[in-house]
């Protein structure tokens, strides 16, 4: 009967997620309209500028637009996990996250779901971004599209946990630009979403490290091996463990008692 | 139970490894020959050959590499088993590329340097003759009917078509600059000829000698100046063709029947010679400056590997 009653709960906040995404047509289509800008106008523009080294897990030559894909679907998930955590702002301003967080449920596990939503979402778009990049001849090998999953679900639920965390630091809809500024852009750009390690090496040693160190990075590296059918254990681990501390770290966040909505006067 | 279990793992593996062919490539740089299991995807091993290996062919009967050793001026014969040379053909100074004929008894040598064609017979290792032809012959080839040989000279930018019973040059025919090699179609009706500096590739018919059509390439992204055709394949069902772009690192797929282009495959650089597997089933270029060959499936006609070989591969070729 516990079961059901939390199975009821997550399903709800699962349900009303992606309801409110798909019903949400321009959402829907800016979230596919970002990556493909990158790759049909940025990747062009860099088409052989890779170089010609040969990096796991790719066997061959590749173009630098089948470089770019996992990378993309990275940041579909990163741009997701901000997302959400805009619309847990959005909700704390008209008061729905009250209703939430009151309802008879450990708080931990609401968070849970609503991270979980966040990641279903984002997995929906990362799919309909690779049927695309298909029809653009990136063709990964099809067993990857199976593999690929449990990669998304970790990074998805790793990157959402990252927004969630942020959202329990911002008080206000309008202070959500210093996010984009301050987490989402020198996460992306200072990741293996873009640029292999070693070309960044070239470059230079500290971005090397930052980039090497970047959680993003790793979460684009796990994506990246699954989808041509390995596993990169080193990018498991690291992904997992930022999970867990994001998570960990949110949790404490919205506890009232506690955390940061203690410290801004009331969780809205 | 077990071990009818075991013997019959066993036998499937033995198969499958006798399916496997074996690729040569001749490493201009490292004087040797590497040997590629292009199932697994590996080198299996590297042997000396002499100074700065090239052009290299097995005979019809698989068994006899010919490989001309440029820097010692011959072509040597090597035991496709055993790796060991088992003679060497007079091929004068210089040997770059030659081609043998169907029957695996002629041997037709381009000496670049002295702008002749030299006509080897295997069994007597004598030289027959010894044809003039245009400045700088590099491209050559026998018609799968052993009807006519081409010799493609690359300053004179001309195919030169030789009768093979009688060696004597009977035509020629006018092609883009830098011709470098030369194919014929498996019914031998159409020669395919790639100009190096012309950026083209001539399909040419063998009983008039006319061209038929002149295909340039385009790729995306890459400057026209590194378009540099050099090697050509065609199927033995005369539909597709093949083309190696050099610099441009791309392998051109080419209809062979409509004649046009349906697709670049990006390989190594400086993509230079082609071979079949000899299923067909999948191609193999060699890259002179990324120093590895790529491996590219026919049937979804995507590149699926690219093994480092050694220094400079240069020539290919397969034994199954």
């Amino acid at each position: 009967m516990k079961f059901l009653h939390y199975w009821r709960a997550m399903w709800g906040i699962i349900w009303r997620e992606c309801w409110r995404f798909v019903t949400q047509r321009e959402r829907f289509v800016s979230a596919l309209v970002r990556p493909l800008v990158w790759l049909f106008i940025f990747a062009a523009g860099f088409r052989s500028a890779l170089g010609l080294a040969i990096s796991p897990p790719y066997e061959t030559y590749i173009l630098y637009e089948v470089y770019i894909v996992p990378g993309l679907c990275g940041m579909i998930q990163l741009f997701n996990g901000m997302q959400s955590s805009l619309s847990m702002v959005y909700d704390r301003e008209m008061g729905s996250m009250r209703i939430l967080l009151t309802c008879p449920l450990p708080r931990w596990f609401l968070l849970l779901s609503k991270l979980l939503a966040g990641t279903a979402v984002s997995i929906l778009q990362v799919y309909v971004f690779l049927g695309i990049a298909w029809c653009y001849e990136i063709r990964p090998p099809i067993p990857g599209f199976g593999w690929i999953l449990p990669a998304l679900t970790l990074s998805g639920l790793m990157l959402g946990a990252l927004g969630l965390l942020l959202s329990s630091f911002i008080k206000q809809l309008e202070n959500f630009a210093g996010v984009m500024n301050f987490v989402i852009f020198p996460m992306f750009f200072m990741s293996t979403a873009l640029y292999p390690l070693w070309k960044i090496k070239e470059s230079s040693a500290l971005l090397y490290r930052l980039a090497e160190y970047n959680p993003f990075s790793q979460a684009v590296e796990l994506i990246r091996y699954a989808l041509y059918g390995q596993f990169n254990q080193t990018a498991f681990v690291y992904t997992l463990a930022a999970l867990i501390v994001f998570m960990t770290l949110a949790i404490l966040g919205y506890n009232p008692s506690k955390g940061m909505m203690t410290r801004k006067g009331g969780s809205g | 139970m077990n071990k009818q279990v075991i013997s019959s793992v066993l036998s499937l593996i033995l198969a499958a490894s006798a399916q496997a062919e074996t690729v040569f490539v001749t490493l201009e740089k490292d004087n040797a020959l590497a040997l590629i299991d292009p199932v697994e995807g590996e080198l299996i091993k590297t042997v000396e050959i002499g100074q700065r290996p090239r052009g290299i062919v097995v005979s019809p009967d698989n068994k006899v590499l010919y490989i001309a050793v440029s820097d010692d001026n011959t072509v040597k014969m090597i035991d496709a088993e055993t790796l060991k040379e088992i003679g060497t053909l007079p091929s004068s100074d210089d040997p770059e590329t030659f081609a043998l004929n169907p029957k695996g008894d002629r041997l037709y040598v381009s000496n670049e340097d002295d702008s002749m064609v030299t006509v080897i017979d295997i069994a007597k290792k004598k030289v027959i003759k010894q044809i003039k032809v245009g400045v700088e012959p590099e491209g050559i080839t026998v018609s799968p009917d052993n009807r006519w040989v081409i010799s493609a000279s690359e300053t004179t930018n001309m195919l030169h078509w030789i009768d093979a019973k009688t060696n004597e040059i009977v035509e020629n025919t006018l092609v883009d600059a830098r011709p470098r090699a030369v194919t014929f179609t498996a019914d031998s009706k159409f020669a395919w000829a790639t100009s190096e500096m012309g950026s083209t590739l001539t399909i040419v018919d063998a009983n008039t000698k006319q061209i038929l059509k002149r295909i340039t390439f385009e790729i995306q992204g890459v400057a026209k100046d590194k378009v540099q055709p050099v090697g050509v394949v065609i199927d033995k069902e005369s539909k597709l063709g093949y083309v190696a772009l050099g610099p441009a690192n791309r392998v051109a797929v080419v209809n062979a029947q409509t004649y046009e282009v349906e697709k670049y495959l990006l390989v190594g650089q400086r993509v230079w010679n082609l071979a079949f597997s000899p299923d067909q089933k999948r191609l193999y270029t060699t890259n002179g400056v990324s120093n590895d060959i790529s491996i590219i499936d026919l049937d979804s006609q995507t590149v699926t590997k690219s093994v480092g070989v050694g220094n400079f591969p240069w020539g290919v070729a397969v034994k199954p």
